[in-house]
């Protein structure tokens, strides 16, 4: 399951969703795999107003990923327009200091672009649980897929 | 036609075999991808967006949503999440290596994330598996797990935003029930029908959420599509009071009729004669 996912997840369970706690969903014990995706700068500009940053902020502190910047990036820094940056192959650790290859386009992605793929939608939760902060409720992570069925006292 | 929902719950019919069936039959995969086809279409989505695909099963419509535009997908490669309550159904998903995330859930529990988290929503063939009841507790009606479903789903979207759901009505009163439930959590909600009236029919429900640069409800969503006829039941009787029929109509003679025999009177039996026009005589 992608971090992107998790900052829009909330706890299923009715009671919960009038307590603000009930969001964002606390990993625990959780394995992380990075699956390469193709970066969609349309997308990142798309989805990025809609980011809760304070909670990303928050998780990736969980998950023990490098401190984020404590200001959401604005649609401007993700995008370059001179195309300059130098095509090289990209890595697969974590550490974000590493320009990765430019896609054909008018606009190329900046650093803060690639870095912002890279923790969102190439980082995936592979395993553990998900813990309510309101509820404690824990649903369960595995091979990628959470289990939010509820049982029938709760719905 | 089949009708895999009057037999078991989804989580029990889809198991590991008809999970396979399912997402190798060709015939099956041709129909699924014509309709993400003409779901996208009705959803007009001109960039990359945030889709939520309610039922995804084994990722067929997924599958068409992560294509580019050179895929024949509008303004794609979009990033969706898929939920589902077959497991098994799921488990091909994964063996498929689908690029959605995929959540096991089910609708009828209602959609657990927060306000405003999709551009737009997408369900193929799913939307029929709300309107059973598994068991008789209160929570568990259809009404109740349909209730809850449009209510997460409008909670979910962005204002401005569409939901296509593709699904297959038993008869009118389940398409009624569906549009009601829709209608009453807010949406503003319409019936699509292509080839109406024969084998192949195949009913979207259109629902828009009001706000943004959307205009209007279904009319404005198929505005400038061929083929497509409206027919606006809304503003049929206006003027007339609900359940109040035209004095001298046939149905106020009924009414009547039906009013005279509650009250004891002999009344004459209605046959296909009754409050016809008389002939116009030479």
């Amino acid at each position: 399951m992608k971090l992107l996912t998790l900052n829009f997840l909330t706890c299923a369970i009715k009671t919960c969703k009038t307590n603000p706690a009930s969001f964002p969903l606390h990993p625990r014990n959780a394995e992380l795999e990075i699956q390469e995706a193709d970066i969609n700068l349309p997308f990142l500009k798309n989805i990025l107003p809609r980011l809760m940053w304070e909670e990303i902020r928050t998780i990736a502190r969980e998950l023990g990923l490098p401190d984020l910047p404590s200001t959401p990036p604005t649609p401007t820094d993700l995008s370059i327009s001179t195309s300059s940056t130098a095509p090289s192959n990209p890595d697969t650790s974590l550490d974000t200091d590493e320009p990765s290859e430019a896609p054909a386009g008018e606009e190329t992605p900046s650093q803060t672009a690639l870095d912002l793929h890279r923790l969102l939608l190439e980082t995936c939760i592979q395993e553990g649980i998900l813990v309510c902060g309101s509820c404690g409720h824990e649903y369960a992570v595995k091979e990628g897929v959470a289990n939010f069925l509820l049982p029938g006292h709760l719905v | 036609m089949s009708r895999p929902e009057d037999t078991l719950p989804p989580d029990l019919f889809y198991n590991d075999t008809e999970s396979r069936k399912y997402t190798t039959s060709s015939r099956i995969r041709s129909i699924q991808s014509s309709m993400t086809h003409r779901a996208l279409e009705l959803l007009a989505l001109t960039s990359p967006s945030m889709i939520l695909d309610v039922g995804c099963g084994s990722g067929l419509s997924g599958e068409i949503l992560s294509q580019t535009p050179g895929d024949g997908t509008p303004g794609g490669p979009h990033v969706w999440i898929g939920f589902d309550i077959s497991a098994s159904m799921l488990g091909v998903a994964l063996e498929k290596d689908v690029e959605g995330d995929l959540l096991l859930a089910d609708a009828g529990q209602g959609v657990p994330f927060r306000p405003g988290t999709f551009d737009a929503a997408v369900s193929i063939s799913a939307v029929q598996w709300l309107c059973q009841a598994e068991s008789s507790e209160e929570w568990d009606t259809p009404a109740a797990r349909l209730s809850r479903f449009f209510n997460g789903l409008y909670a979910s979207l962005r204002r401005g935003g569409r939901a296509v759901c593709q699904f297959y009505p038993k008869n009118d009163t389940q398409k009624k029930m569906v549009s009601q439930a829709a209608i009453k959590a807010g949406f503003g909600a319409g019936l699509l029908e292509d080839d109406e009236g024969t084998k192949n029919a195949k009913t979207y429900l259109v629902l828009t959420v009001g706000g943004g640069e959307l205009d209007g409800d279904i009319t404005g969503v198929v505005r400038g599509m061929d083929g497509v006829d409206v027919e606006d039941v809304r503003r049929r009787a206006r003027g007339v009071k609900r359940g109040e029929e035209k004095k001298g109509s046939r149905g106020w003679i009924l009414q009547k009729k039906e009013q005279m025999e509650r009250q004891g009177k002999v009344v004459k039996a209605t046959s296909k004669y009754t409050g016809r026009k008389r002939r116009i005589q030479f």
